[in-house]
């Protein structure tokens, strides 16, 4: 499966993303400069958005390059059922874009958090979450400074209902409290999807946990967000 | 730097973002709790920080100038409609 990466200027998670996605047996990632238009004219099984710091976060973060030209293109793949995954400032970029609801705002402390945190999952029905099991506990490293995910209690309250939170950030046992909530994230939201579950966000970096080596905890959860879309092209070839 | 060749008149158009009400603004916060009240203001009851832009614009007229602003904010989403409000207010004309 041909995965494309979309590299912005400032984006600074893009090597780190290929590198993950190569260590994938039948992953083929594709580093695409946001303004090359090439998006649209191959045959992409599902398209990134890296982290980074993307036009400087100037206006606010991921503001600019939701407008950029490859947004409108993977608008239209992702209207098409296109997977796509957005991480950090990728997810800031999606929300932005209107592709995910809410905003990500200033973290509650204003502090950039760099740290190890622990998500659980709570859907399995998105394209990066099938290989995963719902309630598992994931550990991936956080670095971003506006991260405390938004939105008006009705479309949180709704949000909830139609199963749209992906990832809730919890304690190595799963639990969720204000204790396990590193940005003052609403109901301790990490990740969030799209009605239709094909576009997921998500603001800790699975790529920078892929293999044991990288992480602190002996782990390599992060590789198993990116090796679900495996599991749900099978899927869907089976079905 | 956009070139200006629309006829008309020089407008200063202003932009406000902020975080809406009920929504936490934790900048604001620091500066009351740690500089403000901690510094004989204690009738200050609240500060909400934002963000403020201020728009150079030709239009034919003030009103005109005020909503080619407003339109640019929603078409761009300088603002996020679901955590922002923004306020579009006209200012001076520039040399006035």
């Amino acid at each position: 499966m041909k995965v494309a990466v979309i590299r912005f200027p400032g984006s600074n998670c893009d090597l780190d993303m290929m590198a993950a996605l190569k260590t994938i047996k039948g992953i083929e990632p594709v580093l695409v400069w946001h303004e090359d238009g090439s998006l649209g004219g191959r045959d992409y099984g599902a398209v990134i958005l890296p982290g980074g710091f993307s036009f400087a976060d100037r206006l606010r973060a991921g503001a600019i390059a939701a407008n950029s030209p490859a947004m409108s293109q993977v608008k239209r793949l992702a209207g098409g059922g296109t997977p796509v995954l957005g991480v950090c400032n990728g997810f800031q970029i999606l929300v932005e874009g209107g592709l995910l609801p809410g905003a990500l705002l200033r973290n509650s402390t204003l502090k950039f958090v760099c740290d190890w945190t622990h998500v659980r999952v709570e859907n399995t029905r998105t394209p990066f979450t099938s290989g995963l099991k719902e309630g598992q506990v994931l550990a991936l490293p956080i670095a971003h400074g506006e991260g405390r995910f938004y939105l008006q209690p009705a479309q949180l309250s709704r949000l909830e209902k139609d199963g749209m939170v992906t990832f809730r950030y919890c304690d190595a046992a799963g639990k969720s409290s204000p204790g396990s909530n590193p940005t003052g994230t609403l109901h301790n939201i990490a990740g969030v999807s799209n009605k239709e579950g094909n576009v997921v966000g998500l603001m800790p970096h699975p790529e920078r946990a892929a293999e044991v080596l990288m992480s602190t905890l002996g782990h390599s959860d992060g590789s198993l967000v990116l090796s679900s879309l495996l599991v749900t092209q099978k899927g869907r070839r089976q079905g | 730097m956009a070139l200006l060749t629309t006829k008309g008149r020089t407008f200063e158009v202003s932009v406000v973002i902020s975080n809406k009400a009920g929504v936490r603004e934790p900048e604001g916060e620091t500066i009351l709790h740690d500089l403000v009240a901690k510094s004989g203001f204690e009738q200050v009851g609240s500060i909400r920080a934002g963000k403020y832009l201020r728009v150079t614009v030709i239009a034919a007229d003030a009103q005109s100038a005020k909503r080619l602003v407003e339109r640019m904010c929603n078409e761009l989403r300088i603002f996020n409609p679901a955590a922002h409000s923004c306020e579009v207010s006209i200012g001076r004309e520039p040399g006035q």
